[in-house]
């Protein structure tokens, strides 16, 4: 798989994204924000970061640079794009996934491992694992709690596009077990086509042993088997 | 004769949607009642937006600052916007 890691000025899990492709068995290319060359991949990444230090409110920046416009108009087409962390709030605001993402309820930066759930394995982002499955990532953001509107909400729930939530160690979600404050406990979603999907918790800082989890290599390794099939046969 | 435009000051108010939470909000309304201002029922936290435009017409530059709200300045999902004041005295920094 061929895959372009957006870079915005205050990108900071770029090299994060990369090596993460290029461990499940992809390639991975950078492409500069102001750059329009995204070229023919099988999947964008936008990564996290503090893309233009967060200025307005997270991601509202980022989402009018040129490399974004090219982005959206390959999502619309259906092409994979993940958003992690700072990519999840870049492609809320540019209207890929719908809600928003506001301050901690706790008004603290969290950077610590966290416990999801794996809501739906029917994702071509979580085809790897089973759904119920509990997983453990770190989380680094200052900005991460999930809000949209009940009738959105209901949608999401509805059409099984609530990808991972928030739980404790043995699986539970409760308000305890909710770091930030995200309504329904909600971590990571998915747009209508399924084609993007957006979390907070870093899969790519979960890809190794030395890195404390190899939780997140699911997801990339889905990804892999998405748009190469033969190869991970 | 050129219609010289003239510079407005407007000032943008966006403010955390009522009904959503507004986490720096409620931490000083907290702090408020900490202090003893129990007196004060709900505190809610947004940012002012200082724009200074050219426009032909103060209707003009509300027009065009109304749009860079729905655009960039606010986001519809969680914020509201306002568009409170207006003046059309010389801004500072315009020596033209």
């Amino acid at each position: 798989m061929r895959v372009v890691v957006v870079r915005f000025p205050g990108s900071n899990c770029d090299q994060d994204c990369h090596r993460a492709v290029e461990l499940a068995g992809g390639r991975a290319r950078y492409v500069w924000h102001r750059d329009r060359d995204l070229g023919d991949p099988d999947a964008v990444i936008l990564p996290g970061g503090f893309s233009y230090g967060d200025y307005l409110r997270a991601g509202a920046i980022a989402r009018f640079s040129p490399a974004m416009e090219d982005v959206v108009r390959f999502a619309r087409n259906g092409g994979p794009v993940l958003g992690i962390c700072n990519g999840f709030q870049i492609a809320c605001e540019a209207g890929l996934l719908p809600g928003a993402l506001i301050r901690n309820r706790t008004l603290r930066f969290h950077s610590f491992d966290q416990h999801l759930r794996v809501e739906s394995a029917d994702t071509m982002w979580t085809s790897a694992y089973e759904s119920g499955r509990v997983l453990s990532m770190p989380v680094a953001h200052g900005e991460g709690n999930y809000e949209a509107d009940p009738r959105t909400l209901e949608r999401l729930e509805g059409e099984g596009r609530v990808v991972f939530r928030y739980v404790d160690l043995r699986g539970q979600a409760s308000e305890e077990s909710n770091p930030n404050g995200s309504a329904r406990s909600i971590a990571g979603i998915v747009n209508e086509g399924g084609n993007v999907m957006g979390l907070m918790p870093h899969p790519d800082r979960a890809m190794e042993t030395v890195l404390g989890s190899v939780d997140g290599q699911g997801i990339f390794q889905s990804l892999a088997t998405h748009v190469s099939p033969v190869d991970t046969r | 004769m050129k219609l010289q435009p003239a510079r407005y000051r407007l000032e943008v108010r966006v403010t955390p949607r009522a009904g959503l939470l507004d986490p720096p909000g409620k931490a000083i309304y907290q702090a408020l009642h900490a202090l003893g201002y129990v007196e004060v029922a709900d505190v809610r936290v947004g940012k002012a937006i200082a724009l200074e435009i050219d426009a032909a017409s103060e209707e003009a530059a509300r027009a065009r600052a109304e749009e860079m709200c729905r655009k960039l300045l606010a986001n519809p999902v969680t914020e509201d916007f306002e568009i409170v004041h207006s003046d059309n005295a010389p801004a500072a920094g315009d020596h033209r």
